[in-house]
């Protein structure tokens, strides 16, 4: 059993309650305890980083201190909270110290969830319950912004290409087809107030996406699934095309992979449903 | 790009020298390389490029680039940072820019990225995480939004996403708050 304490965040409570059940029943299964932090607040996200370089340090740095208390590991899966925390720590660990609020040694390690997942230790696991190989599926992997840039605040160590997730899905026997825009932004809350700029991203996500021959794209990011997923066919309209990319979270393939009963239940969460795919790969859930 | 016409401009270096001692970022180091605006996914939209900006810093425009759109079109995607050659942290020399722009009180009017951000921390002030449904609410009420899209039917578009949502049990209808709410106030306070 591997504990951590765990940061689902604002919008796991709500808009991505999907991946929150996923992460929560798959780490159970592959033997990975999620403590939940106790009393935890929002990272204050684009907003606060925007409008107030302190606030937004200190938001996420009384995280920090709520979770070295607590003595283990966090876990972060929403990429936006991970870099917030991670810009914290560094702030909290550097030069300027002084100038917040709050404390942080540097005694527990802060893990985006997908990198939490490709270490061996929970592959291994994965590997002991696996059940079937996801043949037929042919995703391309999208990592999105926030897990990975800038380096300098999330000690990613390949940010222009990461393969991480190209590796783990291979692993549980689908068919990743490698593509340029891995780490290309998706425009993220401007989808709010900008929605212009949101789709025209994403139109191209879809347009490469395509191009290269995947059928589905995976995501580990809530904001990245939430663009691509609820307004695909608006931004298909949009563009006079007709995409079907159902967009799924990683977890969800584990669940997949492992058999997973409730894989269904999540999936009929999302809008572009997965049926069709699901069906013409012959993965019955 | 109409800024610099038939005007003579004195370069005023104390801007640059306020920024950099302010925000912690060496905006001099830069020599217009344009990495920055090369990688940068959103310049279809800005009104300056990112590496005008630097030099505009340099030069000491303050007035334009608090008032231009470039830094609330910037999707803080980080790119540019990771990318320069000098180490310039360029996304957040754009959060610089955004915060004195609220301070001053300049290009924030009727500006829906400025005003998406305060409902945002408002609503993370009442109860120290985010409630969806209220911020999108406050967001339509405050932005005229919800009355634009009352008018042009496009609230048909965004009813359909919200009972999708609620059918599929993504949107809970009550917030959740955190014990220690006072402190997240205390947090905040400072940036009202």
């Amino acid at each position: 059993m591997i504990d951590v304490s765990y940061y689902p965040g604002c919008s796991l409570e709500g808009t991505a309650k999907d991946y929150r059940e996923s992460i929560e029943t798959v780490c159970e299964r592959v033997g990975i305890k999620l403590h939940e932090l106790e009393d935890w607040n929002c990272c204050g996200a684009t907003a606060a980083h925007s409008l107030s370089h302190r606030a937004a340090i200190n938001l996420s740095a009384r995280n920090l201190q709520l979770a070295e208390k607590a003595g283990m590991d966090l876990v972060i899966p929403c990429a936006l909270c991970f870099n917030r925390m991670k810009a914290a720590e560094k702030a909290l660990l550097g030069p300027y110290r002084r100038e917040y609020a709050y404390s942080f040694e540097g005694n527990i390690k802060i893990w985006d969830l997908l990198d939490f997942f490709c270490q061996d230790r929970v592959k291994a696991e994965i590997a002991r319950r696996f059940k079937r190989p996801l043949k037929g599926l042919r995703p391309v992997c999208y990592y999105g912004c926030m897990a990975n840039r800038p380096p300098t605040i999330t000690d990613s160590r390949n940010w222009e290409n990461p393969t991480d997730m190209d590796e783990l899905l291979s692993f549980l026997g689908a068919e990743v087809i490698d593509w340029p825009y891995k780490t290309d932004c998706c425009g993220a809350s401007h989808v709010v107030a900008r929605p212009d700029i949101v789709f025209n991203l994403v139109y191209k996500l879809f347009d490469m996406a395509e191009r290269v021959g995947a059928n589905c794209i995976v995501v580990s990011c809530q904001m990245c699934q939430a663009n691509l997923d609820m307004y695909q066919e608006e931004i298909s309209n949009k563009f006079n095309r007709d995409f079907y990319f159902p967009i799924l979270y990683f977890t969800e393939l584990v669940g997949m992979a492992i058999g997973e009963k409730q894989v269904k239940r999540w999936l009929n969460k999302h809008f572009v449903s997965a049926r069709p795919l699901i069906e013409a790969a012959g993965l019955s859930l | 790009m109409s800024v610099q016409n038939a005007q003579t401009i004195v370069p005023d270096y104390s801007f640059l020298k306020k920024v950099e001692f302010e925000s912690k970022i060496k905006a001099s180091a830069c020599f217009q390389c344009r990495k920055c605006t090369n990688g940068c996914p959103v310049t279809f939209a800005m009104d300056f490029y990112p590496d005008q900006i630097l030099r505009f810093i340099h030069l000491g425009l303050e007035d334009l680039v608090l008032n231009c759109a470039t830094i609330w079109v910037c999707a803080s995607c980080e790119t540019c940072t990771t990318r320069c050659p000098n180490e310039i942290d360029i996304a957040g020399l754009m959060d610089y820019l955004k915060e004195n722009a609220e301070k001053r009180g300049i290009g924030i009017k009727d500006n829906k990225t400025y005003l998406f951000h305060r409902i945002f921390l408002d609503d993370v002030k009442k109860r120290g995480r985010v409630h969806e449904l209220r911020l999108m609410n406050e967001y339509m009420l405050k932005t005229g939004e919800g009355m634009k899209k009352l008018q042009d039917d496009s609230w048909k578009k965004d009813l359909k996403l919200g009972l999708g949502m609620l059918t599929k049990g993504r949107l809970p209808l009550l917030p959740r708050g955190i014990k220690n709410k006072k402190e997240i106030r205390k947090i905040l306070e400072s940036t009202d």
